[in-house]
């Protein structure tokens, strides 16, 4: 499939592309993406796979002329892309659907845009609300419509300027599993029918299986920076079977490579980093962690669990089971290592302890390997009235990495902080200080 | 499109219905009222009846008119003057470093001090004219509209959803196009809101501005505010009464064909993506839906403001939506400071020459005592009128039967003129010796009190069923419920009544610190009366002092006590 594909015409190219930014005052540039390339040729779907703040979603906006990169080339059709480009239609994970229009005048504004007459712009957005299964609602609001019919609208908006490529950024992310796997099935039949006025699809996601059902490429991002850290074909001819063997093999290599990889990256960087305390942490609950490590503890798993099967069987996507594991192994709780996960002998102690031993256990991990825990411990300790103000702790992530992120690590600092009972905090004030700690 | 067409082709129901004789007969009454007033506006000052006033109450339903005419006049200017500076203020990071801080300044200062010179500036550019008197009455009302109708717009441009922007970036929308299909959209619930807020504050403005004297002149427009001066003037208690009961029907009317239709029409624009339970339809929006002719009409009008909405116009090249790749240039922000030196340095100049010439630091401390006087009576009337309220909206808003019920009253009332309604309060103080410094102050928030109800209502209608059970369940009873449960469940509803009901007393005081009755006038004490008296001498050095006083005072007030409070509501006592 890949020899008949590689004959057909380059839509997009992206050669050595990097998206960085500066902070005001910070020396150092922050890279959301680094040294990443991308050839898409006509007649072929391809996925970009990663956890989030991967820049799969910054890139696929480079690709949609809504950001510029730091440096790189991208070219359309052998042109570089300046803005928008001609040819390029995109869907939202959000919908990003306009709540005063109703679905008909949605489907139309990219056709109004182009200053297609009246009648012709009727008549194609009619022609793409009948294809997509819309027939009947060109009257309603968004706000009428559930949560599938409003993507059925943005996929409509998206087709009826019949682009060459359509960008679709998490499309099935906010719908609930039965919606989507009825949309993911209509898109790939419309697809696999030549019936979809495209010629080809790029797709951001971060769902493992819905990459290897709907694509024929798959590229997986590793994190911080952003990059590809491999390609993957997938053989599979259309209709696909979840439950096939060999589709079942590709999905568990692919948490092997995503577990796998992050690993040694992320201890370059924080090897690379002039201080340990700015080490991205994951908003993951203490409750969501005591409750996979004795879901792990208890029968089947007794202790080990096959990654994919676990997340099959607590409903949980990759995208949300990966941290959840890799803030148990900074913890020291547990172990992932290609594609599994193992409690480690704190983790079943801790599983065994009651709610007061379960908080001790969990500060000493927290002093023992979370450095910007220990850092505000050490600081409240040392100040005569055991106050410090978070602003400077934010201040001084936010060197190391964008506001967004240091504000989700300081966050999960406070949550953990708190559970341990290693401090408290005071959201007015935004203050960390030793009340009610004894 | 056509098959929403084709139905109403279908029943084969050509002929006119009674609603569409309805409509024209209100359509032809409009353009006949317009024309008539017309032709009053261009008429020389001195021609006969130009600027007389008759009490015959026959008389009311004109003044009524062109006294409604002013105020769609200057909505109309308030909307031009929002979708003009709002979006300079918005679009332009340079231009909104100085746009913004004068808007907010703006909104502080009771223009009503000034009224005096803008009739005189107005009137030389008209001389003889009633044209002149007109736009200096259509300017007043302006000045009390315009601010947070910007003010308003310029947030919604600020808040546009980052993905629609995106979207109407990826689908090639010009600049033009994105203004009306996404930013004006987007601020129309905001807007409407505003615009009747506004609407409400210009009633209380349109009567004060239609009498107004310059030096030994005194000119009256026709319209319902000279009408009740001249009632004044007259000692006729009759007239005062017609006038409160034709500037009711007037209200009534503008509520129910104009804003709550338009309230109910700009629910379609609010930006949720859940369907919620809405009210049922205005009346009036449900015979424009249902009237062939208005519908007609409607969608010819709605399909024109389409296709202007809809050029393709672009005033800026296109550009990619980030931010990053067009970074402010320092050189030319250095550039725009540097032009704005000189300006200022003028203004100072000018300032100070003004001021040392005419005024004394004794001034300035009288002037100041005063300003005290009348922030005590601002503060003592809004927390008489919160204790007051505060527990009657709770009440109200806790039973949605009567909150639906009282709602559109107190909106209705907030837009009530309140000062059509001093007369009798004057006439009660004249006839039993009261003591005006203590008795004039209600006067400050007879119109703004209902700002507190309404919003108090609204917010203990809001009030989560799940939260009220809770309490019930715990037996929180008593004391501990109003501390615990409804105060700060509705505290951010409250402060934004507050906000709105301080504001208007600050400027209600200059009309409500001296009253007369005929020859009898009375005086309390307080930075109002002083900028009534020095306007009446045509003093400006004293009024600008004054006015520049009032402002500070507004200002400091808004600044150190209510955008604190609402700050808090909002972080810690929203229900979100």
């Amino acid at each position: 499939m890949d020899t008949i594909i590689a004959a057909h015409p380059t839509l997009l190219e992206v050669e050595a592309c990097r998206q960085s930014y500066r902070k005001d005052a910070g020396n150092a540039d922050l890279v959301v993406l680094e040294d990443v390339n991308l050839t898409l040729r006509e007649g072929e779907i391809v996925a970009l796979l990663g956890r989030s703040g991967s820049g799969k979603s910054t890139l696929l906006r480079i690709v949609a002329g809504l950001l510029k990169p730091t440096a790189g080339r991208v070219t359309w059709r052998g042109e570089p892309i300046k803005g928008p480009a001609d040819g390029v239609a995109m869907v939202f994970q959000s919908f990003a659907l306009f709540p005063w229009l109703t679905v008909q005048e949605n489907v139309e504004l990219g056709l109004e845009a182009r200053g297609v007459p009246r009648v012709e712009r009727e008549q194609r957005a009619e022609a793409a609300i009948d294809l997509i299964g819309l027939g009947g609602f060109e009257s309603a609001y968004p706000k009428e419509l559930s949560g599938g019919m409003r993507q059925r609208v943005g996929l409509a908006r998206a087709l009826v300027v019949h682009p060459d490529l359509l960008l679709m950024d998490e499309p099935f992310s906010a719908l609930d599993v039965l919606t989507a796997e009825t949309l993911r099935t209509d898109l790939i039949d419309l697809w696999s029918d030549g019936r979809l006025p495209v010629k080809s699809v790029l797709m951001v996601t971060h769902n493992i299986e819905e990459a290897v059902l709907m694509t024929d490429r798959i590229l997986v991002f590793s994190t911080n920076p952003g990059r590809v850290a491999s390609e993957l074909v997938v053989p599979f001819p259309h209709p696909r079977n979840r439950l096939d063997p060999a589709f079942r093999q590709m999905v568990d290599d692919i948490y092997a490579l995503m577990t796998r990889r992050p690993a040694p990256g992320l201890r370059a960087a924080t090897a690379l980093a002039p201080a340990a305390i700015a080490m991205p942490l994951h908003r993951v609950g203490t409750n969501m962690m005591s409750g996979l490590m004795e879901t792990l503890a208890g029968p089947p798993y007794e202790g080990r669990a096959d990654l994919p099967a676990l997340a099959g069987s607590l409903q949980l996507e990759a995208d949300e089971l990966l941290p959840l594991g890799e803030t148990l192994q900074l913890l020291h709780f547990a172990v992932v290592e290609e594609g599994d996960i193992h409690l480690t002998d704190q983790g079943r102690s801790f599983v065994n302890a009651e709610t007061d031993d379960r908080k001790r256990l969990f500060a000493e991990a927290l002093r023992a390997h979370v450095p910007l825990a220990a850092m505000i411990r050490q600081v409240l300790d040392e100040r005569w009235n055991h106050r410090a103000s978070a602003v400077r702790f934010r201040d001084e992530l936010e060197d190391h990495m964008s506001p967004d992120y240091a504000d989700e690590t300081l966050r999960s600092v406070i949550g953990w902080g708190r559970y341990a009972e290693l401090f408290s905090y005071d959201e007015e004030a935004e203050q960390f200080s030793l009340e009610d700690i004894e | 499109m056509l098959n929403n067409a084709y139905p109403a082709l279908a029943t084969g129901r050509r002929l006119p219905n009674l609603w569409d004789v309805v409509a024209i007969l209100c359509v032809f009454g409009a353009i006949v009222g317009l024309v008539h007033v017309g032709q009053g506006a261009l008429v020389p000052l001195n021609a006969p009846h130009a600027t007389e006033i008759s009490l015959d109450p026959a008389n009311l339903p004109g003044y009524a008119v062109r006294t409604t005419l002013r105020m769609f006049a200057a909505i109309l200017a308030s909307l031009l003057f929002t979708l003009t500076y709002a979006t300079a203020a918005a679009k332009s990071r340079r231009l909104g470093l100085v746009l913004v801080p004068i808007l907010d300044i703006l909104q502080s200062v009771p223009i009503l001090g000034f009224l005096t010179f803008t009739v005189v500036f107005f009137m030389s550019l008209f001389p003889g004219q009633v044209l002149g008197l007109e736009l200096a009455a259509v300017f007043a009302i302006f000045t009390s509209q315009a601010w947070n109708m910007a003010f308003s717009f310029y947030q919604s441009l600020k808040t546009v959803p980052a993905d629609l922007a995106e979207a109407s970036v990826s689908f090639h929308l010009t600049g033009w196009q994105r203004f009306w299909r996404l930013e004006v959209p987007f601020a129309v619930p905001g807007l409407v809101w505003n615009t009747m807020m506004s609407m409400s504050g210009g009633w209380f403005f349109v009567v004060a501005s239609e009498a107004i004297s310059v030096g030994d002149n005194t000119w009256k427009l026709p319209g319902i505010g000279s009408y009740v001066a001249l009632a004044l003037e007259q000692r006729d208690i009759h007239a005062v009464l017609y006038a409160i009961g034709a500037m009711l029907v007037v209200i009534l009317l503008y509520d129910q064909l104009l804003f709550r239709p338009l309230v109910a029409w700009s629910a379609k624009f609010r930006f949720e993506t859940t369907a919620s339970a809405t009210a049922d339809d205005p009346w009036v929006l449900r015979i424009i839906r249902r009237t062939r002719l208005l519908q007609l009409a409607g969608g010819a009008v709605g399909s024109a403001v389409g296709a202007f909405g809809g050029l393709r116009l672009s005033f800026l090249p296109r550009r990619s939506a980030s931010a990053a790749d067009h970074k402010p240039s320092r050189v030319v922000d250095a550039l725009c400071l540097l032009a704005l030196v000189p300006v200022l340095a003028w203004a100072v100049y000018h300032l100070v020459g003004f001021v040392s010439t005419e005024l004394s630091w004794a001034d300035l401390g009288q002037v100041f005592v005063l300003g005290l006087i009348t922030m005590l009576r601002v503060i003592v009337l809004i927390a008489l009128a919160s204790l007051i309220w505060v527990p009657i909206g709770v009440w109200i808003g806790l039973r949605p039967v009567w909150a639906r019920r009282v709602q559109p009253l107190a909106q209705f009332l907030a837009a009530f003129p309140a000062n059509l309604l001093f007369p009798p309060v004057v006439l009660a103080i004249v006839s039993f010796h009261l003591n005006p410094d203590i008795w004039l102050t209600p006067l400050m928030v007879l119109g703004t009190q209902w700002y507190i109800l309404f919003n108090v209502v609204a917010g203990a209608a809001a009030f989560p069923g799940d939260l009220q059970e809770a309490a019930k369940n715990f037996q929180v009873g008593g004391f501990l419920w109003w501390r615990r449960v409804i105060l700060p469940g509705i505290f951010s509803y409250y402060v934004t009544g507050a906000i709105t009901a301080s504001g208007g007393s600050w400027n209600a005081a200059i009309v409500a610190e001296v009253v007369s009755w005929g020859t009898t006038k009375l005086t309390a004490h307080g930075l109002g009366a002083y900028i009534a008296d020095a306007t009446d001498k045509g003093d400006m050095a004293r009024v600008v002092l004054g006015v520049a006083v009032m402002s500070g005072f507004v200002l400091l007030f808004n600044r150190l006590l209510w955008r604190p409070l609402y700050g808090y509501a909002q972080r810690r006592l929203t229900l979100a």
